[in-house]
Order: C-alpha cells, then structure tokens, then sequence
C-alpha cells in the first residue's frame, strides 16, 4: 500500500522552558496509507489530539517530520497552507464552529478559502450536503435553528466539501443518538468509497473502532504502542486494560472463556465473529 | 498561535508563608507599601523598600525571572514616564541640545520615577503570584463588607469578579479551538491588510459569542439549580481567619509606613 501521510520522529512539547514543559508526542512513527480506513485510539491526554493536529499542519513539530504524499508539509507557507486542503480535519463538537448566516455559505467558507470558482463551489456544497444527508430545502436556512444532530451534519459537509484526500473526525459521535451515530458512520463510508479517500477515526470507544475501521493505531503516553488489524491490537487485552482502554466486551468475554479453559479463538470482537467462534468450537468438540 | 501560552493572573501554587496568609492581610499588606512608597522621598527610603520586597520575594519563592517576565507588558509606560520627567523637570540644566534639556533634578526624578513604577509592579506581582484570583475576590469581598450598609452590592460584584476570572482560561480555550478549525478551513487570521484581517476574525467572534452566551446560561441554571440566591446567609466552605501571624505582619507593614515617614521628616 502506498503511504498517503507519514510522521517521522515527530515530537511535540507543549511550553518548552517554562514549569508547564509536558512532552505530549515523543519521537512517533505514524503512517497513513491511501485508501484505508484508520481507527486511533487513546485515552484523554494520551497525545491522540496533538498527533492529528500535526498532520494537517496546525501544530509545528517541536522535533522531527510530517510528509504529506512523500514532501514534508511545512517546506514552505503555501505547502502547509495546501495540505490543510488536502488533509481534512474535523473537530469535537464541529457544531461550534458554526458561523454563517445560511448552511450553504458555511459549508462554501472552506471552498471558497481555497479560491475555487463559483460553479466548482456550488457543485461541491451540494455534493457534500447530500453525503451527509442534509436536503437542499435545508441549505437556505440559519445553521441556528437546526437541531444538535444536524449541525453537527453541516460542520461535516464544511470539512468534505474541500474534498479532502485524508478526512480525519475527532469523535465525530459524541452525544449523538444510536441512529444518529449510525447515520454519521454510514456518511463517513460513503465518502471514503467515493472518493477512495484516507479516513482516519479518533475514538477512545474500541466498541464503534472494533467494527468500523481496517487498521487500528493505539496512542499511550505520547507514543504508538501498538498498531495492526484490531484482531492483532485485541491480542493485547491486558496491556490495553493497563491503559485504560479495555478491548470490546466480546473479546473480554472471550478471552474469559479461554482462562477458564475453554478451547476457543479469542481474537473476536463482533457478534458475527463471535457466533463463527463458538460454532467452530463446538464443531471441534463435536469432532472429538 | 500560542494563546495557550498566555499566563493571566499569574498564581503559582506554594505553600510558603506568604501564600498561607490571609488574602485580606496581603491586599492591607500591599496597600500599606504602597503609602510607604508614595511616602519614601530619598535613597535612604527606597533602599529599605528594596530591601522589605527582596526579603518578601525570597520568602515567597519568586524567582527573579517570574518578576522580569510580569515587567514585559509595562516597560514602555516606565521608559515614557523615566523620558517625560528626564526632558521636563526645571532646575539646573546640565545638557542642551536644540529644544531638548536635560536637568539634575530631572535626572534625579526619573531614577526616582522608574524605581517606584518597578517596585509598585513588584509588590502587586507578588500579591497574584501567591494568591489564587479565588482567595483574592473572596478577601476584596470581606474587606469591602462595611461597604454593603451604603448599598453597594459588594457580594454581587465579587460573584462578577470571581466568574469573570474563572471563565477566562476557558474562554482562551475554546478561543484556540475554534481558531484551529476555521484554520483547518483555511481561514487566514495573520496576513492581509486592515480590513481583511477584521473580516478573517468574524468565523472565530461569531461562534465565541455564541458559546458565551450558551455557558453564562447553563452556568446561571446551574447555580439555580444550587439554590444561589446572591450573597444574604451564605456560608463558605473556606472561613478566613486571621492568625496571629497575620496580625504581626499587619503591624510590621504599619511599622514600615511610620519608619518611612520618620526618614522623610529627616530628607532621608
């Protein structure tokens, strides 16, 4: 796979030389392939926010790299400006952020900041409303006077309608109802498979990461401990616990069974692998 | 941008003598130097005050850089003040040049003019330095108690002060979130001329307001929710009390003022 965004040695150190100095990213080797869908998790304060802050080029690295399609992003004023283009980021509570008089104009502030024209912005206002399933008697209206989960839908579109080539969501379903939750993954899908874009999802729940994303990266303490397929990452359900992150309760409930003797795959973490494991157990059982 | 940087308030926790001192001795404390340094008339009288502070700021722990840095915001209203009273004070005029003369006596005021400004910053750094805003309001409010039977709503603006100081950090915060997701939309908030720069700062006002609004409304339901109904029959969880020690320093600070006065009356 070919790496879309890469950090190397890259650390960060909040008020060097004051009595605040905290390293929040100590010498971290992330990479992003293109394409794929990323899961980042870690607890509060584990240095998850700063590392994606770096990639879009909002923060500056204290010490080492960020190479955005193989060219390091703060080369120049334009090149981080660009790549702010090219790597989307999405915030916790994006709704805040909300400022324009119409839900149009807000989502056509990112694109027109990029000096695209008219018929281009239009077309992609409407193109990034209907990904996040906001109709277009919903555009001339005040962002104001739409309820929680919509907003959150528009400060959304603001970020998808740069088109981004890497869309990175902090939390994107916090404080969101199940269906809404639902909906927003749904979007979020949507827009990688169309646009065969790089999604990079920061959860601290391993319940929505388990089943939504390819490949899993674990921030702890300003480093990556571990990263792999969640398949892989569950294997370290101790450590995990230890960070306070804690696997998906199927997987707890597996690696239960096997402590107790059971001989059975414990690297599940959804319902449908979980009835596959227990069948399969049984089977071997049956067999034997 | 670095508005995490920004300290305000400056309050560093401690446990020295001078942060366990009642908040309402330190503000008396603080007033009482500065009498004695309106008081001191010449080198004999700031050297003591030099000495008094030095000792204080060695008790409290603060170092010498923590005061330089709070000096930064002021040090050109010293430089203005040292360059006015250098340039117009009459007496003996000792340099000429063109419209410009420089006196003994002006020379004189100015050193005198810049020690008072550095000593007065000084000694008002190290009440909020070993103060936390909390404890500050809380002795402004009980000092300015007597005030309540001419009707002023001394509680009231104490509530002000305090919410206005605890909201400020969190204020700065969201300041710098939003700013880094307009960022991320490439806004531009440091180049351009005048009036693009006011335009760039709409995207951030806008959902400042907002948020404002939102937290002094949830804030005020909470407090409902608490049963606050202003300042009549409340109780503190924190009862300042003055010590002993508070009353000797009390004493000490008014020795200070009479000490200054002494030398005064002898041109010292």
């Amino acid at each position: 796979m070919e790496p879309i965004i890469q950090t190397q040695k890259l650390s960060h150190i909040y008020s060097a030389g004051t009595p605040f100095e905290r390293g929040a990213l100590v010498e971290v080797d992330f990479t992003a392939y293109r394409g794929e869908y990323l899961g980042l998790i870690g607890r509060t304060g584990s240095g998850k926010s700063t590392l994606i802050q770096h990639l879009n080029g909002l923060l500056k690295p204290t010490g080492g790299k960020v190479l955005f399609e193989g060219k390091d992003i703060w080369a120049n004023k334009e090149t981080t400006r660009q790549t702010r283009f090219q790597v989307g980021l999405v915030f916790q509570y994006p709704e805040y952020q909300l400022f324009e008089e119409t839900v149009y104009r807000d989502i056509a502030f990112g694109p027109k900041n990029m000096g695209l024209d008219g018929d281009e912005i239009d077309r992609r206002v409407r193109q990034a409303a209907r990904f996040v399933g906001l109709g277009d008697d919903m555009l001339q209206q005040s962002p104001f006077a739409l309820s929680g989960g919509q907003k959150r839908r528009v400060a959304i579109a603001g970020v998808i309608a740069m088109e981004p080539k890497v869309l990175i969501l902090d939390e994107p379903t916090a404080g969101l109802d199940p269906v809404g939750v639902e909906q927003i993954l749904g979007n979020i899908r949507d827009y990688q498979q169309a646009h065969n874009a790089t999604i990079i999802l920061v959860s601290h729940s391993m319940e929505e990461v388990a089943r939504t994303v390819d490949r899993l990266v674990v921030v702890h303490d300003g480093h990556i401990p571990f990263q792999g397929t969640p398949r892989e990452v569950f294997q370290h359900g101790g450590s995990l616990e230890d960070m306070g992150l804690g696997v998906p309760q199927m997987t707890r409930v597996f690696h239960r069974l096997r402590a107790m003797g059971v001989d059975i795959d414990p690297s599940v973490y959804t319902v449908s692998q979980a009835k596959e494991a227990v069948l399969n157990a049984l089977a071997k059982k049956g067999a034997v | 941008m670095a508005l995490r940087d920004i300290t305000l308030g400056q309050y560093f926790p401690g446990r020295t003598i001078l942060h366990r001192m009642d908040p309402r001795t330190k503000l008396l404390l603080t007033i009482l130097y500065i009498t004695a340094l309106f008081l001191a008339r010449w080198v004999v009288s700031y050297a003591v005050l030099i000495v008094v502070l030095a000792v204080m700021a060695a008790v409290s722990k603060v170092g010498l850089k923590a005061i330089v840095r709070g000096m930064k915001p002021v040090v050109v209203i010293i430089l203005i003040t040292a360059l006015l009273n250098l340039f117009y004070t009459p007496g003996r005029e000792i340099w000429r040049w063109g419209f410009l003369h420089i006196t003994a006596e002006g020379v004189q005021t100015a050193i005198f003019m810049v020690f008072r400004i550095l000593l007065l910053i000084t000694c008002t750094f190290l009440l909020t330095y070993t103060t936390s805003p909390i404890l500050l309001t809380d002795g402004l409010e009980r000092l300015l108690g007597p005030l309540k039977k001419i009707r002023v709503p001394v509680h009231e603006l104490a509530m002000i002060m305090s919410i206005a100081l605890r909201f400020i950090p969190t204020l700065i915060e969201e300041t710098d979130k939003i700013m880094s997701a307009q960022t991320a939309r490439g806004a531009d908030f440091d180049s351009g001329n005048l009036i693009q720069r006011a335009k760039a700062l709409i995207p951030l006002l806008v959902p400042l307001f907002i948020s404002a609004f939102r937290r002094a409304d949830e804030l005020a339901v909470a407090m409902e929710c608490r049963c606050y109904h202003g300042g009549e029959g409340r109780t503190r969880l924190r009862v300042l009390k003055f010590q002993f020690f508070d009353c000797l320093a009390l004493f000490l600070g008014a020795a200070l003022v009479a000490l200054i006065v002494a030398l005064r009356r002898f041109g010292l």
